[in-house]
C-alpha cells in the first residue's frame, strides 16, 4: 500500500526578507491516524524545513500556545486532527486580527496589556489575614464564575471577533470574560474598579451578540454571554440614577 | 553600554518563579524584579498539572504524617529537615493561593476540599477539579500583574548565567522577537525553569521542558543533585504521552491488565491503585513483560477504568479527563476504559540548592522542579510538587530579597565583555554557521529514544554504558548541526538548537549518575542491583561538570532527623 500523505500549506513570513506573507506547501507522510496539525508542523520542522516558526508546548489543549487558523477556522492545532481534513490539503495560517511577527507567530502584546487593565486579581476592601484561613465558598458560588475561569488565553476568540477585527481598541472577548470571572467571584469586591475600565473601552456596544467568540472557544467559555451581562452591569451601575450603590 | 539592571532576576514564569517574584516584592516593596521567561508565563508547564496540591489542612491529619509519607515515598533519600519544614509551610501557601483567587474545589461547608493520592495515607490533596495546575498558574500569574515592581521579559531565552567575581550577576538572554542579545543584570538570580522531560521521547512534559536552568547552573560550576532520579508516571496516554491524572485513581479508578485483573494486588496489596508512582510504573512494565498488557498500535498498555464511578462524579471531579478522552483518544471515559502506560513525568533531581534555594554559587538560587532542595529524594509523591513550587518559590524569593539588600551592585565593564563573548559564541556556533549537515530534529529524536531505552523505568549497567556512548556520539554530531534559519526574528530553530544543547548536557548527567548508583532506590531501579543499599548509597549524588563529558560525582549524606530508614512496603 502506498504511504498515505497529506499536503500542508503554511504561511511563511520573515519581516527581514519578505514584503508580505506567502504560503509554502509541504507534502508529508500522514503516518498515524492520531496525528494532529501540530504533529504535521513538527514533522516539517524536524525533517523538511527547520526555519518554520510557530509556538507550541503542552500539546494537550491547556497551555494555549498553538492557536492558528486551520482552513479558515481558528483552532488549537494540537487538537485539530489530520483525519478530519484528509484527503483535502490543510492551510495553516496565523490567527486573524493580530499583527504577524514571523510565519505562524502573532503579536499578542495587545492582549497582555488588556488583561492587566481589567485588574484580574481578587480585590478586597479589607484583606483577610492568612491566619484566618480560607474564605468559605460553596460549589454553587464557584458555579457562578466557573466557566469564565476556564479561559486559557489562546486568542482564538480574538481571531474570530468581528468587532476586534475592525477596532483593536475593543477589550475583546477573553479579557471581558476574565473580568466577569472576578466580578462574579464571591471573594471579590472589585467590580467597581473593573466596570469603568470596561465601560470606557471601545467596542463594547458594537458587540452584537454574534457569538463567534463562544463558537470557537476550545474550553467551553461563553465570552458572548459575559459581554452581554457586562453591558447590563454597566447600565445598572452607571446609567440608571439608582445605580452605583452598594 | 547600558544594561537593564534589577535587584532580583527570576528565570522562568511558572508557579515557582512567579511565587518567588511576588515573595521578593512582598518582602521588600522597593526591590525591582525581572521575570525572564522563554514563553508567556501562563504557557509554563505548571499549567498541565492536574490532580492537586498536598497540604495538611484537615484536623485528622498531622505534619508528622505528611512528613513520613513524603520520606517513605522518597525511599529515604529526602533530607528530613527539609521535608519537616515543607509540610509546615504548605498549608499556609495553599491558603495564600486561595486568597489570590484559586478556585479550589470545596466541601459542603465551603472549606477547601481534599482527595486521596498515591503514597499519601490520608486525604490531603487539595484540588481545583482536575485542572489544579492550570488554575494555580493563572491565579498566581494574574495576581502578579498587580505588582508594578515585577518587570516581565516574556519570550526571552536565557543562554548564559553571568558570573563575575565568583558571584552570579545576571543572565544573557535573546529577545525572541527582535533577536537582540541582552545582558540583564541583577544582584541575585533565581532559577525556576522547571523540568527536563523532553530528553525522553515518551513524556507528559510540554515542548518547553528542556532542562535549561539545570544546564545553565551546571555550566556555571554548580552541582546537579540526584539526577538519576527520574519519575515515570504510571498513566500516560499512548502515542501522545498526555497525562491522565493520578486523581483518577484517587477518586477510585482501577488499573487492570488484559485479563481484567487488578494486578496491583501482587505489588502493592495494601495500597492498590494508591501506591506510589515508582512502584506502580514498575508493576506495569513487569506485567507487560509477562505478557499481561494490552497490545495497541502504539505499544503495550493497561486499562484505567472509572466506569463504576458514574457520570456525576466524573463530571464533577474529573471533567478534564473526560475532555481529554473525547478529544485525544475518541473515547468517553464514562463508558470506556482509558488506555495508559508509564511515561516520563518529573525530575526529582536538579540544581543543588538548600532549604532556602541557596546554591553554592553566590547570588544564584533555585526553586521548583529545576532545583533539588532535598524534598523528593528518590521518588516524589503526587501532589507534592505544586506545593513544593509555592513553598520553596516563596522561601527562595524571601531569601534573595534579604541577600540583595546588602549585596553591592554589579560592575558594568566585565558584563559588557561577557555579553560580547556570549553573542560571538552563539553567532559563530549557530547563527552564522555556514557548514554542517546534521538535523537538530534527528539528533533530538535519537537522544530521546536512546534515553527511553537506556534510562527508563528499569536500568542495567550494560544499557547505561551503551547510553553514555550514544550520547557521546550525539554530542559529536551536535557539533556538525546545520541551522537553516538565519533570521533574527523569532528564530525557533536557534532556540531548538540551544535547547538540544542543554538537553544533551542533562541527559549525560542523568546517565552517569544512574550508572554509578549501584542499587535500586525510589525511581532508580537497577536490574543488576535490585536491592536498596543504605550502607553505600544512603547518599545524594552531586554531579560536577568537568572538561570531559563525564561529570565528577560526589556523594553527600542524607540528613536524617526523626525517621529511621526502614524497608519500604505498601
Amino acid at each position: 500500500m502506498a504511504e498515505k500523505r497529506i499536503t500542508i500549506r503554511a504561511t511563511r513570513y520573515d519581516p527581514e526578507k519578505d514584503s508580505a506573507p506567502r504560503l509554502q506547501s509541504y507534502d508529508i507522510p500522514f503516518s498515524d491516524e492520531s496525528m494532529v496539525v501540530l504533529d504535521a508542523l513538527n514533522y516539517i520542522k524536524s525533517h523538511v524545513d527547520g526555519s518554520l516558526s510557530y509556538r507550541w508546548s503542552c500539546r494537550m489543549g491547556i497551555c494555549g500556545s498553538c492557536g492558528m487558523t486551520v482552513n479558515g477556522t481558528p483552532k488549537l492545532t494540537c487538537a485539530a486532527f489530520l483525519r478530519d481534513y484528509w484527503p483535502r490539503s490543510i492551510t495553516v495560517s496565523p490567527l486573524n486580527n493580530f499583527p504577524i511577527v514571523r510565519d505562524l507567530v502573532v503579536d499578542m502584546e495587545d492582549f497582555m496589556n488588556k488583561l492587566k487593565s481589567i485588574k484580574p486579581w481578587i480585590i478586597r476592601k479589607q484583606e483577610v489575614p492568612l491566619g484566618a484561613g480560607e474564605h468559605r465558598q460553596t460549589m454553587d458560588q464557584i458555579d457562578d464564575f466557573r466557566q469564565f475561569s476556564q479561559c486559557i488565553n489562546c486568542m482564538l476568540c480574538y481571531a474570530a471577533c468581528p468587532v476586534y477585527g475592525l477596532d483593536d481598541k475593543f477589550l475583546g472577548p477573553a479579557a471581558i470574560a476574565l473580568a466577569r470571572r472576578y466580578n462574579l467571584d464571591s471573594r471579590d469586591e472589585g467590580i467597581k474598579d473593573r466596570l469603568p475600565v470596561i465601560a470606557s473601552s471601545e467596542g463594547l456596544w458594537e458587540c452584537s451578540f454574534v457569538g463567534e467568540c463562544s463558537v470557537v472557544c476550545p474550553k467551553g467559555v461563553d465570552p458572548a454571554k459575559a459581554i452581554q451581562q457586562t453591558k447590563l452591569d454597566t447600565t445598572m451601575r452607571f446609567v440608571l440614577p439608582f445605580g452605583n450603590r452598594e | 553600554m547600558d544594561f537593564e539592571s534589577y535587584d532580583v532576576l527570576v528565570v522562568g514564569g511558572g508557579l515557582a518563579g512567579i511565587r518567588a517574584a511576588i515573595a521578593v516584592v512582598e518582602t521588600n516593596p522597593r526591590l525591582k524584579v525581572a521575570m525572564v521567561s522563554k514563553v508567556y508565563p501562563m504557557r509554563s508547564h505548571t499549567v498541565s498539572a492536574e490532580g492537586g496540591a498536598a497540604a495538611v489542612l484537615r484536623p485528622e491529619d498531622s505534619y508528622e504524617n505528611h512528613a513520613f509519607d513524603t520520606i517513605k515515598g522518597s525511599d529515604y533519600l529526602a533530607d528530613q529537615d527539609v521535608v519537616e519544614a515543607f509540610v509546615r509551610e504548605a498549608p499556609i501557601e495553599l491558603i495564600q493561593m486561595e486568597h489570590w483567587g484559586c478556585p479550589w474545589s470545596r466541601d459542603p461547608d465551603g472549606k477547601i476540599s481534599a482527595r486521596p493520592f498515591g503514597g499519601m495515607t490520608t486525604w490531603r490533596t487539595c484540588f481545583a477539579a482536575d485542572k489544579t495546575g492550570f488554575h494555580m498558574l493563572h491565579s498566581v500569574f494574574q495576581t502578579s500583574l498587580k505588582y508594578p515592581q515585577i518587570h516581565r521579559h516574556d519570550e526571552a531565552f536565557v543562554t548564559k548565567l553571568l558570573v563575575e567575581d565568583g558571584r552570579c550577576a545576571g543572565v544573557v538572554a535573546i529577545d525572541m522577537r527582535s533577536g537582540r542579545f541582552d545582558a540583564i543584570t541583577a544582584k541575585a538570580v533565581i532559577l525556576a525553569t522547571g523540568g527536563l522531560g523532553r530528553v525522553y521521547a515518551f513524556t507528559t512534559n510540554g515542548n518547553i521542558c528542556t532542562g535549561d536552568g539545570m544546564a545553565l547552573a551546571y555550566r556555571a560550576g554548580v552541582g546537579l543533585k540526584d539526577m538519576e532520579m527520574v519519575q515515570f508516571h504510571p498513566t500516560g496516554l499512548p502515542f501522545t504521552g498526555i497525562l491522565i491524572t493520578e486523581a483518577v485513581r484517587g477518586e477510585g479508578g482501577y488499573l487492570t491488565n488484559r485479563d481484567g485483573e487488578r494486578f496491583l494486588k501482587r505489588y502493592v496489596p495494601n495500597k492498590m491503585e494508591l501506591g506510589p508512582r515508582d512502584i506502580i510504573s514498575r508493576a506495569m512494565v513487569t506485567e507487560f513483560e509477562d505478557g499481561r498488557g494490552f497490545e495497541g498500535p502504539h505499544g503495550k498498555y493497561m486499562h484505567l477504568d472509572v466506569r463504576h464511578l458514574g457520570e456525576d462524579t466524573i463530571d464533577r471531579k474529573l471533567p478534564f479527563m473526560r475532555e481529554l478522552g473525547r478529544e485525544f483518544v475518541g473515547i468517553d471515559i464514562v463508558h470506556d476504559p482509558i488506555p495508559v502506560r508509564p511515561v516520563q513525568h518529573y525530575m526529582m533531581g536538579g540544581v543543588d540548592a538548600d532549604i532556602s534555594g541557596i546554591t553554592p554559587l553566590a547570588g544564584l538560587y533555585a526553586a521548583g522542579e529545576c532545583a533539588n532542595v532535598g524534598l523528593n529524594g528518590g521518588n516524589r509523591l503526587g501532589s507534592n510538587s505544586l506545593s513544593e513550587c509555592l513553598v520553596f518559590g516563596a522561601a527562595t524569593g524571601r531569601k534573595a530579597a534579604e541577600y540583595v539588600s546588602s549585596a553591592k551592585a554589579v560592575g558594568v565593564k566585565p558584563i559588557d565583555t561577557m555579553l560580547k563573548d556570549e553573542t560571538r559564541r552563539i553567532e559563530m556556533d549557530f547563527l552564522n554557521k555556514k557548514s554542517g549537515e546534521e538535523r537538530i530534529g534527528a539528533i533530538r529524536e535519537e537522544m530521546q529514544l536512546s534515553m527511553d531505552a537506556g534510562a527508563g523505568v528499569f536500568r542495567t549497567r550494560e544499557g547505561l554504558a551503551k547510553l553514555t556512548k550514544q550520547l557521546a556520539g550525539l554530542r559529536d554530531r551536535f557539533g556538525r548541526i546545520k541551522i537553516e534559519d538565519s533570521s533574527r526574528t523569532f528564530n525557533t530553530e536557534l532556540m531548538a538548537a540551544l535547547e538540544l544543547d542543554y538537553m544533551l548536557e542533562v541527559a549525560e548527567v542523568i546517565t552517569y549518575s544512574a550508572l554509578a548508583r549501584e542499587e535500586s532506590r525510589g525511581a532508580h531501579a537497577r536490574r543488576d542491583f535490585p536491592e536498596r543499599d543504605d550502607a553505600r548509597f544512603l547518599k545524594h549524588t552531586v554531579a560536577m561538570r568537568t572538561d570531559d563529558i563525564a561529570p565528577r560525582l560526589e556523594y553527600r549524606d542524607v540528613r536524617i532527623t526523626n525517621f529511621k530508614p526502614q524497608a519500604r512496603a505498601y
